[in-house]
C-alpha cells in the first residue's frame, strides 16, 4: 500500500497554477510580471520516497521511520533546500520481494529523487543491485556492513550507522571502563546479530576482554529462559537483541534471577523501548547513534516536533530518518535546488557535512557511510522526562567513530565481515 | 545443577502455558475440524485487551486476575461471534474454512498494530507474585510457579466440565460422531458456537497469563499458533488429556532443545510431530477425549 501524502503538494500546485494564470493576467495588462519563468520550473516539487514498514511485526521501527520523516516535513512546511516536497510512503510489509516491488513502483512510477530507507538489512540486500543500476541516491537505515565495506554501493548512504559501529564503541567500554573480564554474548541468529556481536568482541578483546560463549536464540523465540540458563562462568553479558525482543530477554534474565551487568548495542538499549522496559532494564548500558538526552537545539527541536505531532517519544529509528533528511535538505541547498543529476546530487549527499542534527555532527567517509558521534548510556530512574518512568543518561560520549573503529581501515577490511563464526571464540 | 532445575522448572511452567492455549484449540479440532489458525489471534487479542484493562484505560482499574478474566470473556464473545458469522456459513467445507481463519488472523494482526501500536507492552507480574523461591541455588520467579498452578487448576476444572457435566457428555458425543449426536438430539451446531467460544476465551486468558513471561507485542500470534498446532498434533485432536500431555512434552523439547542443542532447536521441536504424523497420525492421545 503506497500512500501519499500531498495535500501540501497539491496546494503548490495549485499555487503554481495560479502563478502562471496571475504572471499572464499580469503580462497582458503589461504590468510587472511578479512571477517569472524560472519561478514556474523551479516550483516543480522534489520527490521523496520512502521504504518503510507499516504492517507486521517490523512495523513498530517502521511507523517511527515514517513520524521521523514527516516530522522534518512539517518543521520545513514541505519545502528543502527551496523546493516543495511530494512525500511518497511505501509499505514493503517487511519482505524482500515486497521491497523490490515498492522500489520499483517509488523509481518508475512515482519518479522519486531520493529513497530512504529501507528498514532492514534483508531488504537493503534485495534491491542493492536495482539502485546501482537505476542511479538512485538511497539513504538507507538498514545496517548490513559490507555495504558499505567490502561491497560498496556508489549509490548508498548511510547516515546512520553500521551493525557493527555502535558495538565497537561499546566493546572498548565494556573492558576498559565497566573492567568486564569474561563475557557471554546472546542475540538473535541472523546477520545482524553476527555483525553486531562481531564488533563488540573484536574491540571487547583487542582491550583485554574475552567472550566464552555466543549463544544464537532464533529471531522468534517467546521464551528466552533457556538460553538465559546458559549464561554462566562471565562477569557480564552482552545482548545485541532488536525490535520487541530486548524487552523479553531482559524479563527472562531478571525472572532467572542473574545479576551480572549486561551490555547492549543501539537496538537493545533504544529510547523508543523505555516507555515499555521497567525494572528489569535498570543498569542495563547500551550505545546508540542517537540519544534522547542530548541537550541541543537540534534535538529539543526534534523531539517537541514528534511529542507535537505523534504523542510519541522517538527513538533511533525516528531520529535517523529526521537526520536523513537533514541530509537530502544541505544537499540539495548545495546544489542549488537541482537534483536532476543523479551522479551530481550524489556527490552533493556525500559531502554534507552537518553539526545541528538530532544526533549531533556528522559527516561520511569515502565508502559512503556516517562519521559520528555515539553515546554510552546507562538505563535508571534519574532525570527521566517527558512521562517516562526509566531514561537513558549518557554516561560517555566517542565522536567522530568511523565503521572501522579504532583500526586503520586497510586493516579492517582485509578481514572477513563479521560474521557467526568471525571472530571466532578463544580459549580463555 | 541450577542449569537443570532452571530448565526443569521452566519447562513445565511453559508446559502449563501451553496447555491453557491448545486445550481450546484441542476441542475446537476435535469437535468442529477445523484448525482455527485464528488461536494465536485470540492469544494475542487476550494480552492486547488485558494490559487495556489492567492499565485503567477503560475508565476504570482493574487487578491483574480480573483483567484476564474480562479480557477472557470479550476473546469469547469474539469466537462466538466469528463462529456464529463467519464459519458457520462455510459448514463443512474445510479448506474454505481454514483459509478464512487464516485470513482473518491476519486482519486482526493489523488491528491490534493499529490499535496499540508496534511497541511490545509489558505487562507488570500481579503483586504478591513478583518475587522469587529460592532453592537449591536457583532462583524460580514465584509468577512462573504460580502458572502451573493455574494450568492444574484449569486441566481439573476442564476434566470436570468434560467427564461431569450434561454439557461435557454432548461435547464428547459431538466429537466421537457429530452425526449420531445429531441423531439423538443433541443440537451440535449451538455445540460448535459454545466449545468455539470457550476455546477462543481460554486462548484469550492465557494470553493475558503468560503476558509477565512473553510480553505483548505485533508477532506475538505467530509465534505462539506454531506450538499450539505442535502441542494438539502430538497430543491428538479433541483430546483434553492428549493437550495436557503433549503441552508438557513441548515444554521439556522447548527449553532443552534450545539449550543444548540450540541449532537444532526447531528441528527438535518439529520432529516429534512429524514422528507422530508418520507413524501415529491419531496423535498419541487421538480418540480419547479425556
Amino acid at each position: 500500500m503506497s500512500r501519499k501524502l500531498t495535500s501540501s503538494n497539491v496546494s503548490s500546485r495549485n499555487v503554481s497554477r495560479r502563478a502562471v494564470l496571475a504572471g499572464t493576467a499580469a503580462g497582458a495588462a503589461a504590468a510587472l510580471s511578479r512571477f517569472p519563468t524560472p519561478a514556474i520550473a523551479q516550483s516543480e516539487p522534489f520527490r521523496l520516497g520512502l521504504l518503510t514498514v507499516k504492517t507486521g511485526p517490523l512495523a513498530q521501527g517502521g511507523i517511527q521511520m515514517e513520524q521521523g520523516v514527516l516530522t522534518y516535513l512539517k518543521e520545513k512546511n514541505y519545502t528543502i533546500g527551496g523546493r516543495k516536497v511530494d512525500f511518497i510512503s511505501a509499505d514493503t510489509g517487511g519482505n524482500p520481494a515486497g521491497t523490490k516491488t515498492k522500489a520499483q513502483e517509488l523509481v518508475e512510477r512515482d519518479k522519486v529523487d531520493v529513497i530512504l530507507g529501507p528498514l532492514a538489512a534483508f531488504e537493503l540486500y534485495a534491491i542493492s543491485d536495482y539502485i546501482k543500476e537505476q542511479k538512485m541516491p538511497t539513504l538507507s537505515l538498514a545496517a548490513a556492513d559490507n555495504l558499505t565495506q567490502r561491497l560498496p554501493n556508489p549509490y548508498l548512504l548511510r547516515a546512520s550507522a553500521t551493525s557493527s559501529q555502535a558495538m565497537q564503541p561499546m566493546g572498548h567500554y565494556a573492558a576498559t571502563e565497566l573492567k568486564l573480564k569474561r563475557v557471554v554474548t546472546v542475540t538473535e541468529d541472523f546477520a545482524f546479530g553476527y555483525e553486531q556481536i562481531g564488533g563488540f568482541q573484536a574491540a571487547f578483546q583487542q582491550d583485554g576482554g574475552c567472550v566464552v560463549n555466543k549463544l544464537w536464540p532464533p529471531l522468534a523465540t517467546p521464551d528466552y529462559t533457556p538460553y538465559v540458563a546458559q549464561i554462566a562462568d562471565c562477569d557480564g553479558v552482552c545482548q545485541g537483541f532488536a525490535g520487541s525482543n530486548p524487552l523479553r530477554f531482559m524479563k527472562a534474565y531478571a525472572s532467572a534471577g542473574l545479576k551480572y551487568p549486561v551490555v547492549t548495542g543501539e537496538t537493545g538499549g533504544d529510547d523508543a523501548l523505555l516507555k515499555s522496559y521497567g525494572d528489569e532494564a535498570i543498569g542495563l548500558v547500551g550505545c546508540c547513534p542517537y540519544t534522547l538526552d542530548l541537550e541541543t537545539d537540534a534535538n529539543h527541536r526534534f523531539i517537541d516536533g514528534m511529542i507535537k505531532n505523534y504523542d510519541a517519544i522517538p527513538g533511533q529509528y525516528a531520529a535517523l530518518l529526521y537526520v536523513n533528511c537533514q541530509v537530502v535538505d544541505a544537499a540539495l541547498k548545495a546544489s542549488g535546488g537541482d537534483a536532476g543529476d543523479k551522479d551530481k546530487f550524489m556527490a552533493a549527499l556525500k559531502a554534507v557535512n552537518l553539526t545541528e542534527t538530532p544526533r549531533g555532527p556528522l559527516k561520511f567517509d569515502h565508502l559512503n557511510n556516517v562519521i559520528g558521534t555515539f553515546y554510552i548510556r546507562r538505563i535508571g530512574t534519574e532525570g527521566a522526562k517527558y512521562g517516562l518512568k526509566v531514561w537513558n543518561k549518557t554516561i560517555k560520549t566517542y565522536e567522530n567513530v568511523s565503521q572501522f573503529w579504532t583500526w586503520p581501515e586497510a586493516e579492517f577490511l582485509a578481514h572477513p565481515v563479521y560474521s557467526r563464526d568471525y571472530p571466532a571464540l578463544t580459549k580463555c | 545443577m541450577t542449569f537443570w532445575l532452571l530448565l526443569t522448572v521452566n519447562s513445565v511452567t511453559f508446559g502449563g502455558l501451553l496447555f491453557l492455549l491448545s486445550a481450546g484449540f484441542s476441542l475446537i479440532f476435535g469437535l468442529m475440524r477445523i484448525p482455527n489458525l485464528t488461536h494465536g489471534s485470540m492469544f494475542m487479542v487476550g494480552a492486547y485487551l488485558g494490559t487495556t484493562f489492567l492499565s485503567g484505560a477503560m475508565g476504570f482499574t482493574v487487578n491483574f486476575w480480573l483483567a484476564a478474566t474480562l479480557a477472557a470473556v470479550e476473546v469469547a464473545i469474539l469466537g462466538a461471534m466469528m463462529e456464529r458469522l463467519l464459519l458457520r456459513r462455510l459448514a463443512g467445507q474445510p479448506l474454505a474454512q481454514v483459509l478464512v481463519t487464516l485470513g482473518v488472523s491476519f486482519m486482526v494482526a493489523d488491528l491490534c498494530l493499529m490499535g496499540w501500536g508496534g511497541d511490545p507492552i509489558s505487562v507488570t507480574t500481579p503483586p504478591g507474585l513478583s518475587g522469587f523461591v529460592r532453592w537449591g541455588g536457583a532462583a524460580f520467579p514465584l509468577y512462573r510457579m504460580a502458572v502451573i498452578g493455574i494450568a492444574v487448576i484449569f486441566a481439573a476444572a476442564l476434566w470436570l466440565m468434560l467427564d461431569r457435566t450434561r454439557l461435557g457428555a454432548m461435547i464428547r458425543a459431538g466429537v466421537d460422531d457429530p452425526e449420531m449426536a445429531r441423531v439423538v438430539g443433541i443440537r451440535v451446531s449451538q455445540l460448535f458456537t459454545i466449545v468455539f467460544a470457550l476455546g477462543a476465551g481460554l486462548a484469550g486468558f492465557a494470553g493475558m497469563i503468560g503476558g509477565p513471561i512473553l510480553s505483548v507485542y505485533p508477532g506475538l500470534d505467530q509465534d505462539m499458533l506454531p506450538l499450539a498446532l505442535v502441542v494438539v498434533i502430538l497430543g491428538g485432536t479433541g483430546s483434553l488429556l492428549g493437550s495436557f500431555v503433549g503441552s508438557i512434552i513441548i515444554g521439556f523439547i522447548y527449553n532443552f532443545g534450545q539449550a543444548l542443542l540450540p541449532e537444532l532447536a526447531y528441528f527438535i521441536l518439529f520432529l516429534p510431530m512429524v514422528l507422530v504424523l508418520l507413524l501415529r497420525p491419531q496423535g498419541l492421545f487421538g480418540g480419547q477425549i479425556l
